[in-house]
């Protein structure tokens, strides 16, 4: 089972690189963009074939280790 | 005074803060690999700046779950002193020892240069040397050290007094051109409810000799031993 997480900066909480990518954006010439929040995908292969439990599992490590959850919001899909 | 430096893969500055405590202590301190949970008892454990995990996932993450810092934890409480500088803070916070985050520079770019802190609290065993409202020079060297709470906890931090050292410009003003980073509150360096773990973004044990162009780092060394004697 592959576990897909998406770990993005909570609303409110300033992104600089976002800032500074959607100004890259204009500088190629790309109108129109109004914003750019940046995060980070993490894949993590399970040995978990029930599907259930490696959500809870998932969730856990996204809790202690893949997220800090001070600043940052996760989403989990699983696949397979 | 008994003191023990935990070394992370990727620490860079922990011989320097050893070399720091070693000149106040009169006897260099235990140096502790992050695999070691069974260290002898100390008084103090510096936890060093530098890329431990080289930053990966994000600053101190990974570090934060070691061994070490499991029994870094653990002695913290029950009241050992725990004193974290730029990395070592990251990782005090992502250990849930501190509160808080420490953030990307709202400036984008590492920066590398002499700040001023305004001292907030004259504290043992920490700042104990140190007088409050004193202005004292310290480098900075992080990409990551803007200093982010949310607003109950901010809060709780300032009622609280737990802020030990604040940016500022070389008068004492706290002002937001002195704030490299965007440390809310100007925020360099806080403690714990109990007092005794602290995290501070600037590195005091770079200028704590005088051939290294300064000594404002010194006094909190000074103030450790003195403190444990």
């Amino acid at each position: 089972m592959i576990a897909r997480v998406h770990v993005t900066l909570k609303q409110g909480v300033l992104d600089p690189q976002g800032k500074a990518i959607a100004n890259s954006l204009k500088s190629l010439g790309f109108s129109g963009v109004s914003g750019v929040r940046q995060g980070k995908y993490i894949e993590v292969e399970l040995a978990e074939t029930d599907v259930e439990a490696a959500r809870t599992a998932v969730r856990d490590m996204c809790e202690r280790l893949l997220a800090n959850t001070v600043i940052e919001d996760y989403t989990i899909e699983l696949d397979g | 005074m008994k003191a023990a430096v935990i070394v992370f893969p990727g620490s860079n500055c922990d011989r320097d803060v050893k070399v720091a405590l070693a000149q106040s202590m009169g006897t260099p301190p235990l140096m502790v690999w992050h695999r070691e949970s069974d260290f002898p008892s100390v008084d103090l454990i510096v936890v060093p700046g530098g890329f431990s995990y080289g930053d990966y996932l994000r600053a101190g993450a990974m570090a934060a779950n070691s061994p070490a810092m499991a029994e870094t934890s653990r002695r913290a409480d029950r009241g050992v002193a725990v004193l974290g500088i730029c990395n070592g803070f990251q990782i005090l916070a992502e250990a849930g020892l501190l509160p808080g985050v420490l953030m990307r520079n709202a400036g984008l770019t590492f920066i590398c240069r002499d700040v001023h802190l305004r001292v907030e609290r004259s504290l043992a065993p920490f700042t104990g040397r140190y007088r409050q409202g004193q202005v004292i020079r310290i480098p900075i060297a992080h990409a990551d050290g803007n200093y982010f709470t949310d607003e109950d906890t901010l809060k709780r931090l300032e009622d609280g007094g737990q802020v030990v050292f604040r940016y500022s410009d070389t008068e004492g003003n706290v002002t937001g051109p002195a704030n490299p980073n965007g440390s809310l509150d100007n925020i360099a360096a806080i403690v714990n409810e109990a007092g005794n773990v602290l995290g501070m973004m600037p590195h005091p044990e770079r200028l704590a000799d005088p051939l290294l162009s300064g000594t404002d780092g010194r006094a909190m060394f000074e103030g450790l031993v003195e403190a444990f004697g």
